[in-house]
């Protein structure tokens, strides 16, 4: 089986900031919006670039999401910085009427997703986001895996003519994509090829489903590991394909299981071809303070718990 | 350019649309809508310095956002008769297909909108981006922004109200419908505010105050002077002191048409009292 290399831990939010700082140099309507939130958003580089061109806007996410939604207005092309749960859950209606619902082209851009925030605890740690994004009509929604696909995703969604919520995280994890890949929006990369299980993951979950999928080839179990990077429009066709083949799924993710990819992904089963689904996710619950290995571990958002729920759902087929 | 009573004779017919809008529909909102006739009026008409066709980036032209976006009656009947999209789609105001959204919207298309707007508190906000964007492109254009004193209750207001201030976002006059009304009664009854001058001026604003916001000589002479106070560091508020359902007699003095249709009867009488002047559409 096809095995990917961690060429070194490293955190989603800095490709975020990677990203922007390459979109400074080669996109002059590229433009920067943050709630004093610039050093944990990696930001401070396009700041320093170009001070022109961002906005400090201070503690006020509301104000934020609206001066964004009108600098759409002169042709600019905004992104917007704060962690999820005030990029999402804090200005919910002003995303739904001023940027939604008036299809400006804002890039809402969120770091320190999910239960991997750790020793914040969870007034920070936000598992619903993704279900909020998923619902607003237009909106595309975008959670990456590593460092080199947020970079890449990030350059992405500044060629998209859309609002567009990018979601990444705040731990350093395994780097493994490639470098200079080129990020299509929409479109599912397929890691592994397998027969016996399909692995549909997303966020800081892909590398787990990967650890996974090796130790299921150790039970003589064979995964085909797809990273959903797009939860928004979702490529039903390759979920279908796969598990057409396989036969079953586990969806996984940093999220709770209602409303976030693995709903989506049921929705493509029942309406196409129902088959047995099991889902890696939050059990409808907050989170709490802890390492984010810990948190991974307490919550099941782990490999183990991949293993665990592909030996299920292979097991109802 | 229209003179006074070319102003005057168009005020009347936008309240003339105001009432039948609202009547066809037996839904709407004509208090606040009547109140701001003739500041809609002189803005659109005189004020403004803009495009005689639509283009969502608005470069080298005035803006303009309307923030409490339930007020749609005049703001559609002026966009209309400004030229923006045929006078006879005012008789869509809310039905099922129409472009003529219960509030302002972009999502169809309307020419003339740029924002949705209805759920309060967020238009000063999208303003101040795009005034930011005019300073950006180097286009020396005003945005105009439009709120209701009742709609100052909700707080996103305030942090762009310091925003702007702290910014120096210079190149904005966000004019407040100063009618001392909202749904539930008298805004002293429902939240009183204090000073709304005092409060903008303490975060930073200049204020203009204009004191007769139903006299199109007042908001001419008021707005040119805001005008002339933008490009100097400060944002500028305009305190626009309004009666709501101004020209209806039954309709001012009380916050009860704030978002109720005249019956026929009622529309009869209100169309009596503000003649036919540029033909009905």
């Amino acid at each position: 089986m096809k095995t990917y290399e961690n060429t070194g831990n490293k955190d989603t939010r800095s490709g975020f900031g990677a990203g922007l700082t390459e979109l400074g140099q080669t996109n002059e309507n590229v433009v920067a919006l943050c709630a004093d939130l610039i050093g944990s958003l990696k930001m401070d580089a396009f700041k320093a670039n170009h001070p022109e061109r961002f906005y400090q806007v201070g503690i006020a996410e509301a104000n934020m999401i609206g001066i964004a939604a009108g600098l759409t207005i002169g042709g600019k092309i905004p992104f917007t910085g704060t962690f999820a749960n005030f990029s999402t859950g804090r200005v919910y209606d002003q995303i739904r009427q001023s940027v939604a619902y008036s299809g400006k082209n804002v890039k809402i851009c969120a770091s320190h997703a999910g239960i991997t925030l750790g020793e914040d605890g969870a007034t920070h740690q936000i598992l619903e986001d993704i279900g909020l994004m998923k619902m607003l009509p237009g909106m595309t929604v975008i959670n990456t895996c590593d460092y080199n696909q947020t970079k890449a995703a990030t350059l992405a969604i500044a060629e998209h003519n859309g609002p567009v919520y990018l979601r990444f995280g705040r731990p350093k994890v395994a780097n493994f994509t490639s470098e200079n890949q080129k990020f299509e929006i929409g479109k599912a990369i397929k890691l592994t090829e397998g027969s016996d299980i399909t692995i549909v993951a997303t966020g800081h979950l892909v590398w787990e489903a990967l650890e996974a999928s090796k130790a299921l080839h150790q039970e003589g179990i064979s995964a085909e590991v797809i990273n959903i990077h797009t939860i928004k429009p979702l490529d039903d066709k390759a979920i279908l394909e796969s598990v057409s083949k396989t036969g079953c799924v586990v969806t996984a993710e940093e999220h709770n299981y209602l409303g976030g990819l693995g709903e989506s992904v049921s929705r493509v089963l029942v309406k196409n071809n129902p088959l047995p689904q099991e889902f890696v996710a939050t059990n409808d619950t907050f989170g709490e303070s802890g390492t984010p290995t810990q948190l991974m571990d307490k919550y099941g958002l782990n490999s183990k718990a991949i293993v665990k729920a592909a030996k299920k759902a292979i097991k109802r087929k | 350019m229209p003179n006074i009573q070319e102003l005057k004779n168009l005020t009347i017919q936008v309240r003339r649309d105001i009432l039948r809008m609202v009547h066809k529909v037996n839904s709407g909102h004509p208090g606040g809508s009547l109140g701001c006739a003739e500041f809609f009026v002189a803005l659109y008409q005189d004020i403004m310095n803009r495009k005689d066709h639509f283009e969502m980036d608005g470069i080298g032209e005035d803006l303009f956002f309307l923030s409490n976006g339930h007020i749609s009656p005049v703001y559609y009947s002026v966009l209309a008769r400004s030229g923006y999209f045929p006078v006879d789609e005012l008789n869509t105001f809310r039905l099922i297909d129409s472009r003529l959204q219960g509030h302002p919207t972009t999502h169809e298309g309307l020419e003339g909108v740029r924002i949705a707007s209805g759920s309060l508190g967020q238009g000063m906000s999208v303003a101040i981006g795009a005034a930011e964007a005019k300073k950006l492109n180097g286009d020396s254009h005003l945005i105009y922004s439009l709120h209701g004193d009742g709609e100052l209750q909700e707080g996103q207001n305030w942090e762009a109200i310091m925003y702007a201030a702290a910014k120096k976002v210079d190149n904005l006059i966000s004019t407040i419908d100063l009618n001392g009304k909202q749904i539930d009664g008298s805004t002293d009854d429902v939240l009183p505010m204090g000073s709304i001058k005092q409060k903008f001026e303490a975060f930073g604003w200049i204020v203009i105050d204009i004191e007769e916001g139903n006299s199109i000589e007042a908001i001419l002479q008021g707005m040119a002077e805001a005008k002339s106070k933008t490009g100097h560091g400060k944002p500028v508020c305009v305190l626009l002191k309004t009666e709501m359902g101004n020209g209806v007699d039954f309709m001012m003095h009380t916050h009860a048409w704030h978002g109720k249709a005249p019956n026929d009867e009622q529309l009869e009488i209100a169309l009596i009292q503000n003649a036919e002047t540029l033909g009905d559409y």
